[in-house]
């Protein structure tokens, strides 16, 4: 058995893993992290990332498609495209190839050593990683976990061949031709959509009224519309029941009746669960929150030194909430005085087209009897949005009565996501309508359509 | 009704601005015709403006301690008729409309409606009581010219608002920003608040005795305390001082003034050590009259006075101010004397005109029963001597028979601009003076 004694030892590469990693490093902190898999974590590998690079391509392929079947609206015209999925794969591959060996080279200049294996933690200081070339034995001051979280499996739909998890979707060696996805959140929706424009016949079954249940109807509104577009079947308050002896899917709609969707593969997302077996979590004897390990305001747990980030630790499981996490713990650790006190934590769905929330929404504001004032612009009077041929959807402007200050932005619309960062920098800045309105944007350009909203809360919209 | 707009008038011959100093009233106050208003401060008089119409005060410009042109607008009257604005109009509409429905939206969200609004209730609720002394959440408004919400206060139990740099800073030196007042839109807190806060320090803990007590004011320098700190800033800077300091025996000066107040008619004030020693000065002048001068050192002139103009370095409540006895080789003993008690009082009650506070060729400078045993005085620019008094204490002294004898003692204590006066005629001068004081008789050949 080898023996590595260090100051920190992260547990878990993913996002918030490999942040913790790469900043405990720059301060100076001799520090090891531990990760099974590739680096990255679920979000590089079977994520955000791969999911992202899918979705591209299906884009790619149904204006395509679009083009050859005489739909184009300004003219371009192609004879019927072929897809080589096997070629779509290799390339999202090459993508995260990259990337994985990106992580690993700043883990490396900054200094952190990367123990390949399976973790678990024996006491709050000392791990036993069973690597391929033995067991190698970590004694750590610190301890920062960092394990993410799992695919939800149904009890009785478990994962198969057939029924697969988002994972196996973005390994899927072929587009099947009938998919049916369990769960109409942003996972599903996203790979949902993407299948379908890649030639796929997709039902969605939501056991929930509405798709998209966490967002304001309005904003999915321009999604659904689209999903319809794609003729994709929307199962609402509907329940998956199990499969009949075809392999097909049976679900319960919401007058009890019994169908039967047909099915090459289904895909199960219905959310996602910590990652809090198997590593010795239960011998540490931490208190939990739920399913998930308790933290304070500086992602400490309950037993001193050691941290919890990500998923492990509750919702939002968003990268860039692990990224931000690890970021802090790392510094607090190496003795910078740090508190998580963020105001903004964006959402964003890669759906058709994209949605983004970040602050309150005007339900949420409402809820806690907060006077507010909204200002809409729809991208319908927008320039960028009409020259890009896709003019649906909105942003949404949400501020308090009485000083202005901006609660929420939200909004829905093709590459809506890039717009995000002035929503968070809006909020974390604590600004108000008079700054959102009283700062050029850049003509011509979605994000117009930010100042418009909070000219139009204000009163004088100036393009509606 | 109308508007009365009231321009800073010209308060002096070549005063091209002035510095608001008071104001005497807020919005919404209804003033009488020739109440006073406001004071502004030239170089040394303070200046009333008063209201030249009755009315109700609507606006009011500067704030305290800032520089205003003359004929730039100060306050605003609403008065019946049609008022005075009609060339301002134009230039005030931007500010006066805009304020007004922001105004309007104060008043309207200070309602508390019947439904439950609790956040926002509370927090509008307590704007009124942090706006100033008892204006109402609207005039606060109505001062607030770029049309900006109303000022926030935080609620006990919101997060504060600050920037993630600023919330960075402030964990950095262990601040909790609950505790920090925020300036910008929305109560949000600003590195310059947290400047404040810091410079101020957290609010010490009551209850214990003898705790350090970390608290740090904040005083403006503004008005005479501002002109002073300028005037001696700079007669620091531009003068090389040097000094001087001679004792003087006064028991015969004493003897006399003391047999002249038993004797004097009720209408003559008592004499205090001053107009004698004005008298010496003036006489001392006549044989070194490069004492007596104005030294204009951008120009390299020396402005050689035939009247001995005297200040007289007077404390009043609000600070140093020195009236000048106009041609004091023209008056005697009496004359002085009822000069400074005159001047004193008008400079203390600030009553003194423009001219009695400026103009003056050499100075003198007393701290009366506090003179202490020496003093540096600093020269009054442009001036180049300035004489200090000092205590009078009774002290045995040598006398020509070698015998201990207690003499009433005296330092004078003088400076001098050493770019102009040479230290031998300075100390020939106090010399001089000196001698007029020992044997006070010479004052009255």
């Amino acid at each position: 058995m080898t023996d590595i004694a260090c100051d920190v030892l992260v547990l878990g590469g993913g996002p918030g893993g490999y942040i913790a990693g790469i900043r405990a490093g720059q301060l100076g902190l001799n520090t090891v992290l531990v990760e099974t898999h590739r680096l990255g974590g679920c979000c590089l590998n079977v994520g955000c990332i791969p999911s992202k690079a899918l979705i591209h391509v299906a884009e790619e392929y149904h204006q395509t498609q679009k083009n050859a079947d005489g739909k184009s609206s300004y003219g371009i015209a192609v004879k019927s495209p072929t897809l080589d999925f096997t070629e779509t794969m290799k390339w999202k591959e090459g993508i995260v190839k990259r990337l994985n060996q990106g992580v690993a080279g700043l883990l490396k200049k900054a200094g952190t050593k990367v123990v390949s294996g399976w973790g678990e933690m024996v006491d709050g200081k000392t791990c036993v990683v069973k690597t391929d070339s033995g067991t190698t034995k970590i004694k750590a001051k610190h301890v920062i976990l960092a394990t993410g979280s799992h695919s939800v499996e149904l009890p009785f739909l478990p994962f198969s061949e057939k029924v697969i998890s988002s994972t196996g979707a973005l390994g899927l060696t072929e587009v099947p031709k009938r998919l049916v996805v369990i769960g109409g959140g942003y996972i599903g929706i996203e790979l949902g959509t993407a299948f379908a424009k890649l030639g796929a016949k997709v039902d969605i079954v939501e056991a929930l009224p509405a798709i998209l249940p966490h967002y304001d109807k309005n904003l999915s509104k321009p999604v659904v519309a689209r999903l319809q577009g794609l003729n994709i079947g929307l199962h609402v308050a509907t329940k998956a029941k199990g499969l009949n002896k075809a392999g097909d899917l049976l679900v319960e709609d919401k007058d009890d009746k019994e169908q039967v969707l047909k099915a090459d593969k289904i895909l199960v997302t219905v959310g996602r669960r910590p990652a809090t077996e198997g590593w010795g979590l239960q011998g540490l004897d931490l208190t939990m929150k739920g399913p998930f390990i308790n933290i304070d305001e500086r992602c400490h747990t309950s037993m001193r030194n050691v941290w919890a980030i990500g998923d492990v630790t509750g919702e939002p499981m968003l990268a860039h909430r692990a990224m931000a996490q690890g970021e802090m713990v790392a510094e607090i650790i190496a003795g910078e005085k740090r508190r998580w006190d963020k105001r903004a934590m964006p959402a964003i769905c890669f759906a058709d087209p994209e949605l983004v929330q970040v602050g309150l929404s005007e339900k949420q504001a409402k809820d806690r009897s907060i006077e507010i004032v909204v200002g809409q612009f729809p991208f319908l009077a927008n320039g960028r949005a009409m020259s890009m041929d896709d003019d649906a959807g909105f942003v949404r402007v949400i501020a308090r009565k009485d000083n202005h200050l901006v609660l929420g932005i939200e909004g829905v619309g093709a590459h809506i996501s890039e717009l995000a960062a002035e929503f968070s920098l809006a909020i974390e800045m604590g600004a108000c309508l008079e700054d959102l309105a009283e700062t050029i944007h850049a003509h011509p350009t979605k994000s117009e359509g930010v100042q418009e909203a909070a000219l139009k809360a204000l009163g004088h919209a100036l393009h509606i | 009704m109308g508007i009365h707009v009231i321009k800073l008038p010209d308060v002096g011959e070549g005063v091209a601005e002035a510095e608001f100093v008071a104001v005497h009233v807020k919005p919404g106050d209804v003033v009488s015709s020739d109440q006073t208003l406001a004071d502004v401060m030239t170089d040394k008089a303070t200046v009333e403006i008063p209201a030249p119409v009755a009315g109700v005060v609507k606006w009011i410009g500067p704030e305290i301690g800032e520089t205003v042109a003359v004929g730039s607008e100060i306050i605003k009257l609403e008065v019946a008729g049609a008022g005075n604005e009609k060339t301002a109009e134009a230039a005030s509409k931007g500010a006066g409309k805009e304020a007004a429905p922001t105004a309007q939206k104060a008043a309207e969200t200070t309602k508390p409606k019947a439904a439950p609004q609790k956040a926002s209730e509370k927090i509008t609720a307590k704007n009124p009581s942090q706006n100033a002394p008892s204006s109402p959440a609207a005039s606060s408004a109505i001062t607030r010219s770029n049309g900006a919400a109303p000022k926030h206060f935080r609620a006990p139990d919101e997060a504060p608002l600050a920037a993630p740099a600023v919330r960075a800073r402030a964990r950095a030196q262990g601040i909790d920003l609950a505790f920090v007042h925020g300036s910008g839109p929305a109560g949000r807190i600003t590195h310059e608040d947290l400047d404040a806060y810091m410079a101020k320090g957290p609010t010490a803990p009551t209850g214990g005795t003898m705790a350090p007590n970390t608290q740090v004011e904040e005083i403006k320098v503004i008005g005479l305390r501002r002109k002073i700190a300028e005037k001696m800033q700079d007669a620091k800077r531009r003068i090389p001082h040097f000094a001087y300091v001679e004792e003087c025996d006064v028991t015969a000066l004493e003897e006399l003034r003391q047999h002249i107040n038993k004797s004097r008619r009720d209408d003559q004030p008592k004499l205090t050590v001053l107009p004698f020693i004005m008298r010496a000065l003036v006489l001392a002048i006549k044989d070194y009259p490069q004492m007596n001068v104005r030294y204009d050192d951008d120009e390299n002139v020396v402005h050689r006075y035939g009247g001995v103009h005297i200040g007289i370095a007077t404390q009043t409540a609000n600070g140093l101010i020195v009236p000048v006895v106009r041609h004091a080789e023209a008056n005697d003993l009496w004359a002085n004397a009822t000069a400074v008690k005159r001047l004193a009082d008008a400079a203390r009650d600030g009553s003194a005109k423009r001219e009695e506070l400026s103009g003056s060729t050499i100075t003198i400078t007393s701290l009366g029963p506090l003179g202490g045993i020496v003093t540096t005085p600093v020269i009054n620019h442009p001036e180049v001597a300035i004489l200090g008094i000092n205590k009078i204490v009774t002290r045995p002294i040598y006398n020509d028979q070698g015998q201990v004898v207690p003499r009433k003692m005296m330092n004078l204590s003088s400076s001098f601009d050493h770019r102009v006066v040479d230290g031998w005629d300075a100390a020939e001068f106090v010399q001089k003076i000196r001698g007029f004081l020992e044997y006070p008789a010479t004052l009255f050949i």
